[in-house]
């Protein structure tokens, strides 16, 4: 999977999000959208990429990642 | 002239509840009040003679043939405009009845020619049903008088002819123009004897305003006005009532048969969704069914620079499945997936997703409603709670205001456009949001109030502003929102809309739109009382796609417009099944009836049923599955009726996508333009060739009725259940009706519906169940399907897609009436006589500017490609912005439109590309620049070895 349209996806959702009340509950919703619609390989690219440092991901995005990544193991 | 099974009831049915009673020829008669002494007496069984009156026409009281007698009553009242009252008797016959009739009945045989024999209305004219029932054989006038004989047929338009020879001039088809259509195009012109039928200023049919909708057609009691197929292929003698293809109305349709095929399609009087009109589309251009386009035999190819070859059914569905398995036992279960079609029926849909699933073992199936209507989905089950529209169609009627909002209902949705215009004359306000002057905004009797034309990509500060002058001004429905929403929800998204950022004043900035215009249709679209939201691709196509749906949700249950008749959020469908391929369970994500694939209970009914284990991950939607093909993960697709290469955005990207997987496996009427890319071919159904059922856009089910046998031997359903047994699932299937049961059982929303109860009822709206055993007209009626609704903030972001000093113009993309979608059906019809290319709309300053003539040929390009199309100037355009549409593959559209999507559903952004338009100083070099590489993409060019 192009790693820079998931990042660029993954952007886009948190984006969203940010106007959670806070960013707990906006990174809890990155993680719930990217667990109820991404297919395994995109979640596992995405994980794959926040371990080799999750560049270009906004900082909810990121915080969403790293939920997933934990909720995977 | 009606259909031939129609039984005629005079005058339209009266709405009134109270019950009158009167006496007809010495029996007892009971009708709503309001009714007329013509369609009471029907009801009883007594047909009065009658030329100018039909029963979707008001009364006009002008042939005088349909006289009776009123006891205490002089003279002779005409039964079409008198209306019953209580204790009224009446006699429909008496000698001196009969002697009027045959005077009045002398007069029109006058001028009229008697030979009905070489008449093509003969057997089904009103004038010789009525000379034949008063026992008149002949004119007893002399003849020699003056006479409208003689005047040439206009036989421009390419489905029908007038022939003013048998025209009685009754004003049937004027007023069908009117009042049915509301086009306004007919007129009679002249007085007394001169007076004549005309089209616009005395031009062509095909040349005036007329949209060819056939109601003028079918409301004509002579053979005046009639279709050329009926002149050509005879008298039709067989009626199967079916839906149409075409657009989310979902008009039912009887089509007309004899020994030569179908003759022609009228719709059904009795069709609750377009209650007897049809439009151009569905009545006449049905001709693609039977096209010599259509690929009648299954093929297969080792590549795809290889000709196809043509094999049996076996051996094409043989090699599907031995490849679909190789590829999985190389690459897992993941590397395949499957596309249902928005075009098929529900059952195929199902039957698709049940294939993918439970056969291959995966999740991978989407549909076509990706790239149009999954934000609706998104959008309005995260805000109500269930992923379809709130009304039916019939609702707009009980509309004080109508709010259309990036959809164009007369082009789009034609016979709801017709309904909502009535409404529009009737006196309902209409605010329209489209960066277009659409035709709602100015056409014949009907005006916008307020039209928001607003920037495309600026939906989202556009509503949010709308929401701001309600809640700032104190417009909301406090109690209906608190009483209905969650409450926490509900001051959260009041204190956001609230905030100065989100006024008018501060957005004009963001959509051009004047502040005072937006405050202005807030006010309108709070002060109601009903108030009801039509949107269409214009909202759902773009980045924030889903967040406007939250947006327009969010808006209609803080003005309480949700629950009832005349107000609600209605997204009007593109396709004909878009609504039920979505129910049926063909996103990756969930099962049919909305319900997650991780939901365990729920997978283990479907584990249950079908005897296979399931898998609770997501799938891969269609953009997933093209940039998984590309990393090489994803290799092989069972495509049902989609064209990928022309309708999806970035064509250059799906190619690349396509080319990279080992076995693409399309289901198809023709060889499209995703065909260049497939291994197998299977050569599919029309809706003319099966069973099955569509669902429209207002949620509505209705049978699809087998009219001919399938011209290349096997129904679409009966397709996948061959490729499900080549892989070793056979699914048992006799009949669609199975298959419905097996939905029904599996489908909460459906678990009422059957095909006896379909036949019965003649449609149903789900949810239809044990609470609702008749079907949901009106959605979320004392609470929401969620419960409460939620309120959710909606926060504007711009798209990414930017204009810049080298692609300065915004272009959207659209659909036009005469053609549909990627033109795979329309443009194998005569509709090509309205429209035979896309066209590229300039606002004339944008065109001045770069030195554009209107029908010259112009360069557009965008970051992603370019292509040359015809310039239309229009002042229908606001500077700065132009529109095409997407119907021939020759044009290329979708060449230049871009990746970006909506972030909840991947939905393309095909509503905001930044383009540039250049006039070509040498249009054929271009021209042939674009055909070679054109021909490159698609060579070979699917011969046949």
């Amino acid at each position: 999977m192009d790693i820079e349209r998931l990042v660029a996806m993954a952007n886009d959702i948190a984006t969203f999000f940010a106007s959670e009340p806070d960013s707990q509950a906006g990174a809890e919703q990155v993680e719930n959208h990217l667990r109820r619609f991404w297919e395994p390989r995109m979640r596992t690219a995405i994980c794959r990429h926040l371990s080799e440092g999750g560049a270009g991901l906004s900082p909810l995005a990121l915080r969403g990642v790293e939920r997933l990544a934990e909720w995977r193991r | 002239m009606y259909s031939i099974d129609h039984r005629d009831l005079g005058t339209p049915a009266s709405t009134a509840t109270e019950e009158v009673t009167l006496e007809i020829d010495g029996r007892r008669v009971e009708v709503p009040a309001g009714t007329s002494i013509m369609r009471a007496a029907a009801l009883a069984g007594t047909q009065i003679p009658k030329l100018c009156a039909t029963d979707t026409l008001d009364a006009f009281g002008s042939c005088r043939l349909c006289l009776v007698e009123i006891e205490g009553r002089r003279g002779f009242p005409a039964s079409c405009t008198t209306t019953v009252t209580p204790g009224m008797k009446v006699r429909t016959e008496s000698p001196q009845l009969l002697k009027l009739r045959r005077g009045v009945l002398d007069l029109y045989l006058s001028d009229h020619p008697l030979a009905c024999e070489t008449c093509p209305a003969d057997g089904h004219c009103e004038l010789q049903s009525v000379a034949a029932e008063l026992g008149v054989t002949e004119c007893s006038l002399p003849s020699g008088g003056a006479t409208q004989r003689g005047a040439a047929a206009d036989v421009s338009n390419p489905y029908f002819a007038f022939d003013p020879d048998t025209c009685i001039t009754c004003s049937r088809c004027v007023r069908a123009c009117r009042d049915v259509q509301g086009t306004f195009a007919l007129s009679i012109e002249g007085r007394g004897f001169e007076s004549r039928v005309a089209a616009s200023q005395r031009e062509s049919f095909l040349g005036s305003e007329c949209v060819s909708c056939g109601a003028c057609v079918e409301a004509c009691p002579t053979a005046a006005l009639t279709e050329k197929s009926r002149i050509v292929q005879g008298a039709p003698s067989r009626v199967v009532t079916t839906t149409c293809a075409y657009c989310g109305v979902g008009c039912s349709l009887k089509a007309e048969t004899n020994d030569t095929g179908v003759v022609r399609m009228v719709p059904d009087r009795a069709g609750a969704a377009n209650h007897g009109h049809a439009c151009v589309k569905g009545r006449f251009a049905y001709g693609y069914a039977t096209h010599a386009d259509r690929v009648l035999h299954p093929m297969i190819r080792e590549r795809i620079t290889d000709p196809w070859r043509e094999v049996s059914w076996d051996e094409a569905l043989g090699r599907a499945a031995s490849e679909f398995r190789r590829i999985q036992s190389a690459h897992g279960p993941g590397a395949v997936g499957g596309i249902t079609s928005s075009r098929c029926t529900n059952e195929e849909t199902f039957l698709v997703q049940k294939f993918v699933r439970a056969a291959l073992h995966t999740n991978n199936v989407d549909t076509c409603a990706r790239v149009c209507h999954s934000p609706t989905g998104y959008g309005l089950k995260s805000t109500l709670g269930e992923s379809a529209g709130t009304q039916n169609f019939a609702s707009v009627m009980h509309a004080d205001v109508i709010v259309v909002i990036g959809a164009n209902p007369t082009d789009g949705h034609p016979v709801f456009g017709s309904q909502m215009k009535r409404r529009l004359r009737q006196g309902a306000k209409l605010i329209v949001v489209d960066p277009r002057a659409i035709d709602i905004v100015r056409s014949a009797h009907v005006a916008a109030d307020v039209h928001l034309q607003l920037r495309p990509g600026t939906n989202v500060a556009m509503i949010n502003a709308l929401a701001h002058v309600v809640v700032t001004e104190g417009l909301a429905s406090d109690a209906y929102a608190e009483a209905r929403c969650e409450v926490d929800s509900w001051r959260r998204w009041k204190a956001f809309v609230a905030e100065p950022r989100n006024s008018p004043e501060a957005t004009e900035a963001i959509t051009s739109v004047p502040a005072r215009l937006t405050r202005e249709a807030a006010r309108l679209y709070a002060a109601g009382p009903n108030s009801a939201i039509y949107y269409g691709l214009g909202v759902t196509e773009h980045s924030q796609g889903s967040t406007m749906v939250m947006g327009i949700a969010n808006l209609a249950m803080a003005t309480g417009n949700l629950g009832h008749e005349g107000v609600g959020v209605s997204p009007l469908r593109g396709q004909n099944n878009v609504q039920g391929s979505c129910d049926m369970g063909s996103f990756p994500h969930e099962f049919s009836g909305y319900r997650h694939v991780s939901d365990a209970s729920t997978r283990a009914l479907f584990e249950n049923a079908w005897q296979v284990p399931l898998s609770g991950e997501p799938g891969l939607r269609i953009p997933n599955m093209f940039e998984a093909a590309l990393d090489g993960s994803f290799r092989g697709l069972y495509v049902q009726g989609e064209d990928f290469v022309q309708s999806d955005p970035n064509t250059r990207h799906v190619v690349a996508a396509l080319s990279a997987m080992e076995c693409v496996v399309l289901q198809d009427l023709f060889l499209n333009e995703t065909s260049h890319y497939a291994h197998v071919f299977l050569p599919g159904s029309s809706f003319l060739e099966k069973d099955g059922t569509f669902t429209n856009a207002e949620r509505r089910i209705s049978r699809v009725r087998k009219v001919m046998e399938p011209l290349a031997g096997l129904a679409d359903w009966e397709i996948t259940l061959r490729l499900a047994q080549a892989l070793g699932y056979p699914m048992h299937y006799g009949h669609p009706a199975e298959i419905m049961q097996e939905i029904a059982s599996l489908t909460p929303t459906f678990r009422g519906v059957s095909y006896e109860k379909l036949d019965r009822l003649g449609s149903i709206q789900w949810p239809c169940n044990d609470a609702a055993p008749e079907g949901t007209p009106t959605m979320h009626v004392g609470a929401f399907v969620r419960g409460k609704g939620r309120f959710i903030v909606t926060e504007y972001v711009a798209t990414p897609e930017r204009t810049t000093s080298r692609y300065p113009l915004l272009l959207t993309t659209g659909r036009v009436l005469f053609q549909y979608n990627v033109g795979a059906q329309t443009r194998r019809t005569a509709n090509l006589a309205w429209q035979s290319e896309d066209r590229l709309e300039i606002h004339p300053d944008d065109a001045e500017s770069r030195g554009v003539g209107d029908g010259e040929w112009v360069g557009l390009s965008s970051r992603t490609g370019d292509t040359v199309m015809r310039a239309m100037l229009s002042k229908r355009m606001t500077p700065g912005v132009v529109y095409t549409t997407f119907h021939f593959p020759e044009s290329d559209a979708n060449v230049v439109t871009t990746e970006y999507s909506d972030w909840a559903t991947n939905c393309p952004e095909y509503k905001v590309t930044a383009v540039e338009v250049a006039r070509l100083g040498n249009p054929d070099a271009w021209r042939t620049r674009k055909r070679d590489e054109r021909a490159a993409r698609t060579r070979p060019a699917n011969p046949v070895a």
